[in-house]
């Protein structure tokens, strides 16, 4: 993985950039000395670091406006950041860059019960969104497996998903309207409080642009009833194939889970030595949730069951008790903590056609074998959006490049049976080489065309999402504004 | 008229234009003025891949609606949105296509549970002002490869390109349906109403207010959807939570529901009147306000009365009467005396306006494709 060179003209000048962003932040919002500039060198991916210039810590839309403004004028990168929680190196520095990070603003602005509304400041986390409205009896419903750590601003610009968007969409079906901050710091608001967009679908397109269109710094979300209760059913299966043929089976009957999940055998061994969850010893696994009344989920689940058993189910429990619900979750919460006690991992995000599963698990099986790493599949299943987790060992040469050269043919595989590279993590610098892969030249210079519109000089997240050879010219541009 | 039937003579016809083109898919949905030759996708047809266990359905642009929905019901699956038919509104006839109903990013009453169209939509073709062919998005419906241009598309009315295909997440049909019908409820009552059942667990599927109802007096429609049992019990829940609006009748004869709510989706009240119609989109507690301003106006409202159909006297502009009421107005059916003189689409901020410009800019740089509709 590349990043490109560092322009050395800004680095050279960072003496004076700092000074400018302090004459428009408070003291303690400027981040510039080394030792706590490292803070910032990586995300989630943490294969990948790199310090930053600087950092800053806006904690108003106007500081934000002040800070982009500066950079702008300065021709100086920003890379916004909200928690640092992204996979794919969506907040990923360079040497020349300026970190945004929007973990201040994390108010709630407005709560509104009647238009089932919440307004926040977009560093919020996801899962305090749901903590401010629960006690009416609302709740947030993209539930990404960060959810405790990630905000709303990273969320926006990955366009999240979770376990639960089968039933609730992800991020961008869930998203009313934004306060966006440009790069020559130009305040406006997109959408609002309303259902939909009076022209185009700015909202959209911002949603899920990996912060390279504009900041965003509020966020109106449409919060959801709480269901009466929820209830899983645990299903064991000897054979992947028959497990993937069981979803697409219950998808068919007409009921819709709020989550079916599933894992192989790998996870699930894995998991059950640490987390003890009491899983059956078989190939694959399915938890299938549903939502309702009792009766309601009697009903739904005595479908999803007879479904099962027609498939011959070595295991077929019904959660009879919140005890048992919560433990049969158990195991599927803690699988990439388990697999992380034993190895390190790389975790892919491809989505597939879910009739394709059985030829993915069966090619990703083979290609095991080639490539002498194990891999372990848990994933929703429902949607198709797969999580294969890549085992290697950080500390033997060459294991990380083979570990990504794997990861690589995997994804390439889910575009190959009609897929794609990433279902809710995004492209970040993770995925950005394999763009090529999924897309034509034009099909991706349409998409810099609308990055040029918003971010004419390419400083917002320029090194991201494009592959470096798609962006270079564009990218070239705003190392001549600094001189 | 030019008719093109495959994605590669549209790319072909569109390189070679050397004025402007008016795209049409059906015809049906003939919202805002624009010139040029048209276009026509409505023999650019068929079903590329429909997979009922993965939901999702793929077609080329201008297959009809009608095809697709007769596809999905015999799978026992429906689009989730439940796209209005504009034919009686709008007094045209012709056969709705996919292509159409995405351009113009068409939802029902679902849209309060289901989403939009947008937010069923989850891949394009389609082909820009300068004749190239263009993809994004796909066939599985989690996807972030890339910026979301799928939704730039729906409702962009062919002005930054002109759709070839479109792929759809599907969802099941139900086993039963059940209406809550109240009635001689004030607007602001009313609304109220509906913002209590959709702020209740029992998963309201539609929530309409229609001031002048069947007979006349004020009628307030709130729809439960899914299996048997499940809908009595959510009906009889709803029905004691909403006891304060007085008597609460449960409707649930599938062929009064269907004609209920299709004259709901359809606008049907409006149709065969004179006057414009205007469609105003706004959060939905401000409903009665909408209608408050606008006193000489017959309204009707949806999603939950977040939705506001009006009909008002040809020639008035009412967006000045909203100022200060956060969405926006479309007016969907103009007169004669209006057609022209009032914007069709709301105006945007001057910095929006500069990024729509400027969008277009991109992908239409000659500004051949539906000219002056959007701006």
């Amino acid at each position: 993985m590349e990043m490109p060179a560092p322009n050395t003209a800004i680095v050279a000048r960072k003496r004076e950039i700092v000074a400018r962003l302090q004459s428009v932040l408070p003291d303690d919002a400027v981040i510039h000395d080394p030792t706590e500039t490292r803070a910032y060198e990586c995300d989630a991916l943490t294969a990948y670091r790199c310090p930053p210039l600087a950092a800053v810590l806006p904690s108003t839309t106007e500081e934000v406006a002040a800070v982009l403004k500066v950079c702008h004028e300065e021709g100086v990168p920003v890379i916004p950041r909200g928690s640092g929680t992204s996979l794919a190196g969506g907040a990923l520095p360079t040497s020349d860059s300026v970190i945004l990070g929007i973990a201040r603003m994390n108010g709630v602005l407005e709560t509104n019960y009647a238009d089932r509304i919440i307004r926040v400041q977009s560093g919020r986390t996801n899962l305090s969104v749901t903590g401010a409205v629960e006690e009416e009896g609302f709740f947030y419903a993209p539930d990404p497996s960060s959810q405790l750590a990630c905000a709303i601003a990273g969320n926006i610009a990955m366009n999240s998903g979770g376990a639960h968007c089968l039933k609730y969409g992800v991020t961008t079906n869930n998203l009313l309207g934004v306060t966006l901050v440009m790069m020559d710091g130009t305040v406006t608001e997109i959408g609002g409080a309303h259902m939909d967009a009076g022209r185009y679908d700015l909202l959209g397109l911002i949603c899920g642009s990996e912060g390279q269109l504009g900041v965003v710094t509020e966020a109106t979300l449409r919060i959801l009833p709480k269901p009466e209760g929820a209830r899983p059913v645990l299903i064991g299966f000897n054979d992947n194939e028959v497990a993937g043929a069981c979803v697409a089976d219950i998808i068919k009957a007409g009921v819709l889970p709020v989550a079916i999940e599933f894992m192989d055998r790998l996870c699930i061994e894995t998991t059950e030595k640490f987390a003890n969850a009491g899983y059956p010893d078989c190939e694959a696994l399915l938890i299938v949730e549903v939502e309702g009344s009792d009766a309601e989920i009697d009903a739904q689940l005595s479908v999803i069951m007879d479904i099962a058993r027609r498939h011959d189910p070595v295991e077929l429990r019904q959660s009879k008790s919140p005890q048992e619900s919560a433990n049969i979750w158990l195991g599927r919460k803690s699988a990439f903590g388990a697999i992380g006690q034993i190895n390190d991992y790389m975790c892919l995000d491809g989505t597939i056609p879910v009739s394709s599963l059985p030829h993915v698990l069966k090619r990703i099986g083979e290609m095991t074998e080639e490539y002498g790493l194990q891999v372990g599949n848990v994933f929703h299943a429902g949607d198709g959006n797969m999580h294969p987790l890549i085992l290697f060992d950080a500390n033997k040469p060459g294991d990380l490049e083979k570990c990504e050269e794997f990861g690589a043919e995997i994804l390439k595989l889910c575009v190959e049976v009609g897929g794609c590279l990433t279902g809710e993590h995004g492209v970040g610098i993770e995925k950005r080489d394999l763009m090529y892969a999924q897309f034509k030249p034009e099909d991706l210079e349409i998409q810099m065309a609308v990055k040029d519109v918003f971010d004419p000089k390419w400083l917002l997240n320029p090194a991201k999402v494009f592959p470096l050879d798609a962006s270079e010219t564009r990218r070239a541009a705003p190392s001549i504004a600094a001189e | 008229m030019i008719s093109v039937t495959s994605e590669a003579e549209l790319a072909d016809t569109i390189a070679a234009a050397k004025s402007p083109l008016h795209v049409q898919g059906g015809g049906t949905r003939p919202i805002g003025q624009t010139t040029g030759e048209t276009l026509s996708v409505s023999a650019m047809t068929g079903i590329d891949l429909y997979e009922p266990g993965a939901l999702t359905i793929v077609a080329k642009a201008g297959t009809p609606l009608a095809e697709v929905e007769a596809a999905l019901a015999a799978e026992n699956q429906r689009l989730p949105f439940e796209p209005m038919d504009h034919r009686a509104l709008l007094g045209t006839d012709g056969t709705p296509t996919l292509g159409g109903m995405v351009a113009s990013n068409v939802s029902g009453p679902r849209r309060v549970q289901a989403g939009a169209c947008r937010d069923c939509l989850i891949g394009v073709r389609f082909v820009n002002g300068t004749g190239q062919p263009l993809s994004n998005g796909g066939r599985v419906m989690k996807n972030v490869t890339g910026y979301d241009l799928v939704k730039l598309m729906a409702g962009s009315y062919g002005t930054l390109g002109v759709l070839s295909e479109v792929s759809f997440k599907v969802l099941p049909s139900v086993e039963a349906s059940a209406t809550l019908i109240i009635h001689g409820l004030s607007d602001v009552d009313a609304i109220s109403a509906l913002s209590q059942a959709l702020g209740s667990p029992f998963e309201v599927s539609g929530a309409a207010h229609c001031p002048i109802g069947q007979d006349g007096t004020p009628e307030t429609l709130i729809r439960l959807e899914g299996f048997t049992d499940s809908v009595s019990y959510r009906a009889e829940r709803l029905r004691e939570l909403l006891a304060a609006c007085g008597e609460i009748s449960i409707e649930t004869d599938p062929e009064i529901l269907a004609a209920r709510w299709k004259s709901v989706r359809d606008v049907e009240n409006f149709a065969g009147q004179d006057g414009d119609v205007w469609r105003i989109s706004v959060k939905q507690s401000d409903g009665p306000e909408v209608s408050a301003r606008l006193k000489s106006a017959e309204v009707m409202y949806d999603w939950g009365g977040g939705l506001v159909w009006a009909k008002l006297l040809e020639g008035t502009d009412i967006r000045p009467k909203l100022e200060g009421i956060s969405g926006h107005a479309t007016l969907v059916r103009a007169g004669a005396a209006s057609r022209g003189a009032i914007p069709t689409f709301a105006p945007e901020n001057a910095v929006l306006a500069k990024i729509s410009n400027d969008l277009r800019g991109r992908f239409d740089p000659r500004g051949i494709l539906n000219p002056g509709l959007m701006g």
